[in-house]
């Protein structure tokens, strides 16, 4: 018994030591590596970043130096809770395997900025005053922490309007341009109204139950968390009530967004009159969605590309938004600085992206360039929605953004789903969101 | 004397070698099982769990965890979701089960192509139980291929919407896990079945017992211990139910909850780092798990014995 005592004592010290002298090691090896990483690890949530980067900064990436895309998905807080764990070992990890880059969606940007997690954009990587000034204010805004340091940097503006369909505006309403479809939707009781007779002709004015969702959302007067009370504001109570009567009355698709029933309503044969969206809504999901051959050319007659107009709607709003954040103890604060100064702040980049994809980019200057060029975007029909989106993007307000706004909005529309679809109750679906959101976040109250 | 040491020492050589060979299990059981689960019931005592990049806790908090599980119709109900999603598929799986291996296992049908037979039915069995999942949702979505095949047959005008009903939703859980686990049941019972001595078969028919007779006076009775076997093994399976609803449902257990399973719940609170109410969740499975086992062992078994000493 003796002996066996013995032998678990040397292998409980071996277990310690071990492991113990080779992390030493590799920290004494990554510190004359200080210099110049060459390494570069980008946590992302979809692969928008990763061509952005790719299409754009690749061929100024210094030769020996690696890039390793981590990407996880967003949904059911699986890219925060990898990212999480990252950060809070960064310290005893080796400098290659530390996170460098790491991206951040409005929906929790918050909970990033003021944490020690992020590095200042302005004293740690180098970008100065003059590179960020053209940058819409909201979007520094947001990323301001609590001692007025700016914590990440965007290549987008995220203004958001209504993307309808061309032709079925035109069997609709009779017209298929902007302004006229504009006219015909600038309140929601006007909205209402066309949703009802594109029913009757056959057609959903939506495709689903969460498209409207951040067109509420956005115009939200409080925060969801009021000193770790969950906060109902009354803009969501309208979103509710909207969805479900349009739900009832046939108005929209029933799909979820993200579902491929969604995009679906978008093909050459969908029904659905249009979509909610910001600029990267254009490029990123609808555009590839409507394509009926995507490996041919992106023109009017591939499918429903080209067939699609977009105007204000009844109410501004903005969605989303991707922040580009250094990471704590980075080794590669200069090749960041190049990253973050081309994608964000070099205004030949900016408008080449927004003239190319469609993306409404992160500069005023340019923007208003653009708007007042000659530029018409291929899917918009030949339509410069820069211009239409010119308005919006001044007056985006996030004030009432909260670090809670991911788990919220996915669990809202998980539980009201089932009243949607009439399964439950009114009061059960609040039941359920309420239990929902206390297992995602055990600090708050109902 | 000399022949006393000599069986002496052999004696102790052998129980040596008999424990070195014990070591390695309780080692590892201890290591990675023993000490996990005391932990877990430690870890169920305090409040801690992590925020963001905030860590809450660890604060001793007694039974609250408890209380808070079993209040909110958080523990009972989804144990009750767990039990009839694990019934709607097991009462089938063991029925089929049976009569299949009856049917593989009998001398007097000779059934052709077993091998052929017993691979298709373990089939399911290897794929990925999420992938297998996932294929579901494909199928049985709004606009999915079912729903396709069942409007153009002309039984439909509306798509069917299985995933937002409850019994839609909790009968596919159950036909996937009956389709996942009935192969692996014939299998066990078929070597369950073909262990009974063929001499009791024949001298039943010659005795001229029709085959319900010979099924229940003689396979059944016979068969309890793998029948208990069967129906522990595939309890605990029932309670760890997972993977298959959690994608199904998305993780939140659609529509209503209704389809959230005991394990679906706790990794609810393991992924917000909630180890108190994740521990709590845990010692109330083993629980559950305990017990049940505990139960359907003694009453089953209590009438093989009785049964074998009345004979």
């Amino acid at each position: 018994m003796k002996k066996l005592n013995k032998f678990i004592l040397a292998l409980v010290l071996a277990s310690v030591i071990v492991p113990s002298t080779f992390a030493n090691g590799t920290k004494e090896s990554a510190k004359a590596e200080m210099e110049q990483g060459k390494v570069l690890n980008i946590y992302a949530w979809n692969d928008e970043f990763q061509t952005r980067f790719n299409t754009y900064f690749a061929d100024k990436l210094p030769a020996d130096v690696t890039v390793n895309w981590i990407i996880t998905p967003n949904a059911d807080n699986a890219y925060q809770n990898k990212l999480d764990e990252a950060l809070l070992v960064q310290d005893s990890v080796s400098n290659n395997e530390k996170i460098d880059i790491f991206l951040v969606e409005a929906d929790y940007a918050l909970k990033y900025v003021d944490t020690p997690y992020t590095l200042n954009v302005k004293t740690d990587i180098g970008l100065t005053d003059a590179d960020v000034a053209n940058q819409y204010g909201y979007t520094k805004d947001i990323m301001t922490d609590s001692k007025g340091n700016l914590k990440g940097v965007s290549w987008q503006a995220c203004p958001g309007g209504f993307i309808y369909r061309r032709s079925i505006a035109k069997d609709v309403l009779g017209s298929s341009e902007p302004a006229a479809v504009q006219a015909a939707l600038n309140d929601w009781n006007k909205f209402d109204a066309v949703a009802a007779t594109a029913k009757s002709k056959g057609y959903f004015m939506l495709s689903g139950y969460d498209d409207a969702f951040r067109v509420f959302s956005d115009n939200m007067k409080s925060k969801w968390v009021v000193n770790n009370k969950i906060n109902i504001d009354p803009s969501i109570e309208r979103w509710i009530d909207m969805t479900k009567s349009y739900t009832d009355m046939g108005y929209n698709n029933k799909a979820n967004l993200w579902s491929a029933e969604s995009w679906g309503g978008a093909a050459v044969d969908g029904k659905v009159f249009g979509y909610f969206g910001p600029g990267w809504f254009v490029d990123f999901c609808l555009g590839p969605a409507t394509l009926a051959n995507p490996d041919a050319a992106k023109e009017l007659g591939n499918g429903s590309y080209g067939d699609w107009g977009l105007v204000k709607g009844p109410q501004g709003f903005s969605w989303g938004g991707t922040w580009i954040c250094a990471a704590a103890g980075t080794d590669n604060a200069d090749l960041i600085k190049d990253v973050m100064y081309t994608l964000t702040c070099d205004v030949a980049t900016l408008e080449s992206i927004a003239m190319e994809l469609g993306d409404f980019t992160n500069n005023e200057k340019s923007m208003a360039n653009i708007a007042s060029s000659d530029y018409g975007n291929t899917f918009l029909g030949g339509q410069n929605h820069i211009a239409a989106f010119l308005d919006s993007a001044k007056s985006i307000d996030r004030s009432n953004m909260s670090p809670y706004d991911q788990g919220m909005t996915e669990k809202l529309m998980n539980s009201f789903s089932d009243y949607f679809n009439g399964t439950i109750t009114k009061d059960k679906a609040w039941d359920n969101f309420y239990t929902s959101v206390l297992e995602l976040y055990p600090n708050l109250t109902k | 004397m000399l022949n006393q040491t000599l069986r002496k020492k052999k004696f102790i050589n052998y129980s040596k070698w008999g424990y070195m060979f014990l070591a390695p299990f309780f080692i590892i059981y201890t290591i990675f099982a023993l000490i996990p689960l005391l932990s877990t019931f430690y870890n169920s005592f305090f409040e801690n769990y992590r925020v963001g990049l905030t860590q809450v806790g660890p604060t001793f908090v007694g039974i609250n965890n408890y209380k808070e599980i079993l209040g909110n119709a958080g523990v009972p109900r989804y144990a009750m979701n767990t039990l009839i999603m694990w019934l709607l598929g097991f009462i089938p799986q063991i029925i089929v089960s049976m009569l299949l291996s009856v049917w593989f296992a009998s001398t007097s049908l000779k059934v052709k192509g077993q091998s052929f037979f017993k691979t298709v039915i373990y089939l399911p069995n290897l794929i990925m139980a999420a992938a297998f999942s996932m294929l579901f949702f494909t199928l049985f979505s709004d606009a999915g291929p079912i729903n396709s095949i069942l409007a153009s047959a002309g039984f439909t005008s509306e798509p069917i919407r299985f995933l937002a009903m409850t019994p839609t939703s909790r009968g596919l859980i159950a036909l996937m896990n009956f389709l996942m686990w009935y192969g692996n049941t014939t299998i066990l019972l078929m070597a369950g079945i073909l262990g009974i001595d063929e001499s009791l078969f024949e001298a039943a028919r010659i005795d001229g017992a029709s085959s319900g007779q010979i099924f229940t006076k003689i396979i059944l009775p016979l068969l309890v211990p793998i029948l208990v076997f069967v129906m522990i093994t595939s309890l605990i399976g029932g309670i760890q139910m997972f993977d298959v609803p959690q994608i199904l449902t998305t993780g939140d257990g659609l529509p209503d909850r209704t389809t959230m399973t005991l394990i679906m719940y706790l990794n609810k609170h393991l992924y917000s780092k909630n180890f108190g109410l994740a521990g709590a969740v845990s010692v109330l499975i083993f629980l559950i798990t305990a017990v049940l086992s505990f139960v359907v062992y003694n009453f089953s078994m209590s009438n093989y014995y009785g049964n074998k000493e009345k004979g």
